[in-house]
This record gives C-alpha cells, sequence and structure tokens, in this order.
C-alpha cells in the first residue's frame, strides 16, 4: 500500500506541465533490473510547485483526530471511563447517547466508549513499538547495505527479496499462531515482519546519497566510515524513511485489526478495535451501533494517517526527488 | 529475453523457493511445539503413545533430516497428511484451489472492468474536478481495512437488501449461476481496493505517455480523441499496471483469506485459518508454501507477459 501512494504522489491535481519524458530504452532496460519502471514516477512531482502548496483543512483534521486517538491511548488509564471489561448483562446493548454510556454498550453490557479508548490504547503500542523495531532495524540495515556495498548488499538484496515473497499476512497469521498472543509478541512480529519494506527504502536512498558530493568531500577531508555514516549518510535517509514511518503506522494499525478480528491479536476480554468489531456483528441484525463505532474509528485512524502520510510525502516529494 | 536469461531467473527462483519453504519450516518446527502431544491430546498423554507417533512421523530425526523429507515429498507434490484429519494436505489444497482462484480472477477482472476506463479519463481530464474526485475516492478506498470493506459490503448488500447470500458457495459445476451469486459479494471485496491501486497506477501512467510526440502526430493526423486514448496510448502505458497485478497477487491471497472467512467460502484461505486456529502445522506449512510458491511463479509469468507487451524490451 505504501508503494501504491507512492506511486501516486503528485495526486493532488498540481497542473501539469507539459513536459515531454522521453522514454530512454536504456531507461526501460534499467526499470527492468531493479524490477520498477521508471514511467511509474509522476512526470508531476518535478515541478517543485507541490511543495508550496498549505496544507489544507483536511490535513489538519486528520491530525486532530490522530491527536485525540493518541490522548486516548496515552492516557487511557486516567481518563474518567468506565472498565473497559466490566460486564453488565441486563444493560446490554444500550443504544448511544443513553445517561452513563455516551456511545452504549455491547453484547455484554461494557460501555462502548471505554473499549474504544483502550483499544486506541493497543493500538497505538502496536502501531508504534512495530514501526520503531522495523524503522530502526530496517533503517538501519538497509542505509548501511547502501553504503558499504559489495557482498553484504548481493547478499542483503537477494534476503529482502526472498522475506518480500511471502505474501505479508500469510505470514503474520502463520506466527501468530505459533507465539502466546499478547502485546509484545503481536508487536514484534509485526515490526519484524515490515524490516525488509523498511530496509528497501532505506537502502535506495542511502545508495543514492552515498554517492552525492559531499560524502565525498567528507572522505576526501579524511572522515572515518564510522561518521559518514552517522553523520552524513543517515540524517538524509531519516526523512524519507520517517514519511514513509508514517504512512506505515495505518499500515500496522490495518494488520492488528485485521489480527484481532480473527481472533489471532491480543486475548479477550482485552479490547481492541478489529475484536470490537468482530464481537458487535453477532449483534447486526438487530442492533448496528456495536459495530458501527469501532469501524468508523478503525477506518478514520487510518485515513488520517495516510492523509498526514501522503500530505508530508509531497512536501518532501521535492527532497526526495534531489536524493 | 535469451534463453539463458530465462534460465538464470528460474534458477533465482528455485533458489527463492528453497528458501521460502525452509524459513516456514524452520519457523513453524521450531516454535510450533510438539505435534505429537497436538495428535495424542494432552489428556491422554503417556510417554510410550507419544515417543510412537514421534517416531511414525519422524520427529526424532534430526531437523535438517525431517526438513529434506519434507521437501522431497513437496516436489513429487506430497505435502503430509493434516494432524487432525487425516486428509492429505495436497488433495485439500487441490478441493479448495478453484474456489479461491474463481474469486481471486472474478476480482481482477473487475477491478479492471473498471480502473482501466477510469484511469483513461482521468489522465485525460488531469488536474479537473473529475481526475481530483476520482483520486480522493481512491485515496479512500485504500484507506478502508479489508475485513471492514468485505463485512460492510456484505452487511449492506446481503442483509439490509438481501440481493445476494450473506456467505456459503455453490460451485460452479454445480449451478454456475447461483455459484456467480455467491461469488460476487466476495469477489467484490478483493476488487474494490485492487481498482484503486490500478487506477492510480495507470492514470500516473498515461499521463506521462500523452505526453509523447507520436501521440502529437496521431492527433494531428485527425484521429479521434478515444483512439489516440484507446489504441493508442493505452498499450504502452500498461506496463507498471502488469508488474502492479503481479505484485498484488500476494494482497489478493493474503485479502482472500479475510474474504473467505467473512463469506463462510471453503477456499485456501478458509483452509490455512482454520488449521492456524487448529494448530495444524503440517497443514500451515503445505498452504504457506503453496502461496508462497504460486506467488514467485506467478510474478515470473507477470515479468515475461511484460515483455511480449512492450516491443521495445528485447525479447
Amino acid at each position: 500500500m505504501a508503494d501504491v501512494s507512492h506511486e501516486a504522489r503528485a495526486d493532488d491535481g498540481t497542473p501539469i506541465t507539459p513536459e515531454p519524458a522521453p522514454v530512454l530504452l536504456a531507461d526501460v532496460a534499467d526499470a527492468d533490473r531493479s524490477g520498477r519502471n521508471p514511467l511509474a514516477d509522476d512526470p508531476i512531482e518535478d515541478d517543485g510547485r507541490s511543495t508550496k502548496k498549505p496544507l489544507g483543512i483536511t490535513f489538519w483534521l486528520a491530525v486532530a483526530w490522530i491527536g485525540v486517538v493518541a490522548v486516548a491511548g496515552l492516557f487511557s488509564a486516567f481518563l474518567p471511563t468506565d472498565d473497559p471489561n466490566a460486564i453488565d448483562i441486563p444493560s446490554k446493548l444500550l443504544g448511544p447517547f443513553t445517561e452513563g454510556h455516551i456511545l452504549g454498550t455491547d453484547g455484554l453490557g461494557r460501555d462502548i466508549l471505554a473499549r474504544l479508548v483502550d483499544g486506541a490504547r493497543v493500538s497505538l503500542t502496536v502501531s508504534l513499538t512495530a514501526v520503531a523495531v522495523g524503522m530502526l532495524v530496517g533503517g538501519l540495515l538497509g542505509t548501511l547495505a547502501g553504503f558499504v556495498r559489495g557482498v553484504f548488499d548481493v547478499f542483503f538484496v537477494a534476503g529482502i527479496n526472498i522475506m518480500l515473497a511471502f505474501p505479508g499476512i500469510v505470514l503474520l497469521l502463520a506466527l501468530v499462531s505459533v507465539l502466546e498472543q499478547n502485546l509484545v509478541n503481536i508487536s514484534l512480529v509485526i515490526g519484524v515482519l515490515s524490516i525488509p519494506i523498511y530496509a528497501r527504502v532505506a537502502r535506495a536512498n542511502s545508495l543514492a546519497v552515498s554517492e552525492r558530493d559531499y560524502v565525498l568531500a567528507a572522505k576526501a577531508l579524511g572522515a572515518t566510515q564510522t561518521r559518514i555514516l552517522f553523520r552524513e549518510i543517515l540524517p538524509v535517509v531519516l526523512m524519507p524513511l520517517l514519511a514513509f514511518a508514517l504512512t506505515a503506522l495505518g499500515v500496522v494499525i490495518v494488520a492488528e485489526g485485521t489480527l484481532a478480528f480473527l481472533g489471532l491479536s491480543v486475548e479477550p476480554p482485552a479490547a481492541t478495535w478489529g475484536s470490537m468489531i468482530a464481537e458487535g456483528r453477532r449483534h447486526d441484525e438487530t442492533h448496528l451501533h456495536p459495530v458501527i463505532i469501532p469501524s468508523l474509528a478503525l477506518f478514520l485512524t487510518v485515513l488520517s494517517f495516510n492523509f498526514v502520510g501522503e500530505a508530508l510525502r509531497a512536501r518532501f516529494a521535492d527532497l526526495d526527488a534531489k536524493v | 529475453m535469451s534463453l539463458r536469461r530465462i534460465i538464470g531467473r528460474l534458477v533465482v527462483l528455485v533458489g527463492v523457493l528453497l528458501a521460502v519453504s525452509f524459513l516456514t519450516f524452520a519457523m513453524l518446527n521450531v516454535l510450533g511445539g510438539d505435534p505429537a502431544l497436538a495428535i495424542v491430546g494432552a489428556d491422554n498423554a503417556d510417554q510410550e503413545t507419544l515417543n510412537s507417533v514421534r517416531e511414525e512421523l519422524g520427529l526424532n530425526d534430526p531437523f535438517l533430516v525431517q526438513y529434506a523429507d519434507w521437501i522431497t515429498g513437496v516436489v513429487q507434490g506430497d505435502l503430509g497428511r493434516s494432524y487432525k484429519t487425516k486428509q492429505p494436505v495436497a488433495e485439500a489444497i487441490g478441493e479448495r484451489v478453484p474456489v479461491t482462484a474463481e474469486i481471486g480472477l472474478l476480482a481482477i477482472l473487475m477491478a479492471l472492468a473498471v480502473a482501466v476506463p477510469l484511469a483513461v479519463l482521468t489522465s485525460y481530464k488531469a488536474g479537473t474536478k473529475t481526475d481530483k474526485g476520482t483520486s480522493a475516492v481512491t485515496f479512500g478506498l485504500l484507506s478502508i481495512p479489508n475485513f471492514l470493506l468485505a463485512y460492510w459490503l456484505g452487511y449492506i448488500v446481503a442483509v439490509r437488501f438481501g440481493w445476494l447470500p450473506r456467505s456459503g458457495w455453490v460451485r460452479l459445476t454445480a449451478d454456475p449461476l447461483e455459484n456467480l451469486r455467491t461469488a460476487i459479494l466476495p469477489a467484490l471485496s478483493l476488487a474494490i481496493a485492487e481498482m484503486a491501486v490500478y487506477t492510480r497506477i495507470l492514470r500516473s501512467d498515461m499521463i506521462q505517455t500523452l505526453q509523447e510526440d507520436y501521440l502529437l502526430m496521431a492527433r494531428a493526423k485527425g484521429l479521434s480523441t478515444k483512439r489516440i486514448l484507446f489504441m493508442h496510448a493505452l498499450r504502452p502505458s500498461t506496463l507498471s499496471l502488469m508488474t502492479v497485478i503481479g505484485v498484488q497477487f500476494g494482497a489478493l491471497i493474503g485479502g482472500s483469506i479475510i474474504v473467505e472467512q467473512i463469506f463462510a467460502l471453503p477456499g485456501m484461505g478458509n483452509y490455512l485459518l482454520n488449521a492456524i486456529y487448529e494448530r495444524d502445522y503440517i497443514v500451515v506449512q503445505g498452504v504457506v508454501v503453496v502461496i508462497a510458491a504460486s506467488f514467485v511463479i506467478v510474478n515470473f509469468a507477470v515479468d515475461i507477459v511484460y515483455r511480449l507487451l512492450d516491443p521495445r524490451i528485447k525479447v
């Protein structure tokens, strides 16, 4: 999915500069070797105008929603909500705006708002941990591979390709099934599985940066390899990596949600948005709110992360293109 | 593509498949616990029974020997037998592949049927309201998690309107029309995200193609816009689309696991998921390897088609 948004970088509709882009045979052949087609790069992104476009109201709405979710997740223990796991059968399936239950109750009479807030904690923990693991390990390895090249790089690329030969969700399901299902394991598994993607992004950028004059200058000045790697290359690789990570947060939340929906995330009764949806759908012929509320929360969160990630990426497209 | 390169690629392909199979095997064997215990059941597990089961399954052999045994079988089409149902895994997969393949293929066709005209239109009208609107819609569609989409589609179409069955599967051979009715919703659930991806990719490539001189020439000759768009510009713009269809094949399989679960279809995804719930690791192993193999092979095939599609790439 991240790749997709990459292709569509210039979809903000900036006017097209009619700049003929001749397709050279060499380009096409090159694309074939790298497995990526240069034709896929949108011509609009080069015009540099998109970087000056102000971030619209939608952007700030998305940021605000992420803020709300983040606050809910971080301070879930201190918020004046009910106990998310307190079962109260007599008051089950109460509609929204009932007294004491602003968003109503689920099939076991548990307060939906409380569970939503607790679910935000799970989503937040999993996504931040997974992204941190993937970005740290993948980013470092990828930067290193692009910098040192040689045999290490060859094996590295082969390794990445093998890991990416698995459809991610299949591997995720298989791995989760053999582990104990807790927050730490789920986060780590998703994080480890995402390493190759970060590694690929980091390697591509590192490879390009290593060629630039200022790196050569640092070398000529006698800087050590370590210094060049950490002071000259890593800071430049970090920016596109961070923009990528922002979209990846959304992807991780979907992955956890999917696992939870299939009953393979954190063990019940712990609330997660995915498990709330899975439980809520049992009542959907009579009551819709137990399933519609977490569905909306999940959708809005993923949409917001995608939107913010995309907008920032467009901003840095200029920088990205130069790299 | 020269024969030499094809062979080179095939060698890499086999290498990747071996690595994938080894990783799967290692992962499930190291982490997966004791299959003997799973077969006998924790209640009546005395040491003697466990040992005899282990001996029978070859679980006492060294790890590499176990892998060698398994992979030799896999190459000959023998994926072992399910611990739980005793059914040969290959046979079970064979029964379920048609279901998954049908909804997958249907999904790709549906997605292309919408994506191609939409991409041609929006690339021609790039920067206009139509284009921006379409872009916003596809962006939104891509933000809907697969399982939500499938669930809500099922809810709205099947429960609210009652147009199609909410779950279940009728075999193609049993009743083609009824088969289509059971296949539409699952296929549509998969198709929507694919459609969004295809549209964005193809639009982006079409915009590039439309700036080429030969299209200006076509215009100067007085050819109609429709003819230029569909006859002259479309084909050279489909290269990335081909690649993406191949790459998206993985997403499609991943998606079908969830969709088959939601619509209760007897496909590969459902088989895998049940094996995971039951901790039937030999089945998990088999299905994962088959999925990985088909993914790698599909992408290899795409690579070849890619060359046939564009004569500029030397065949």
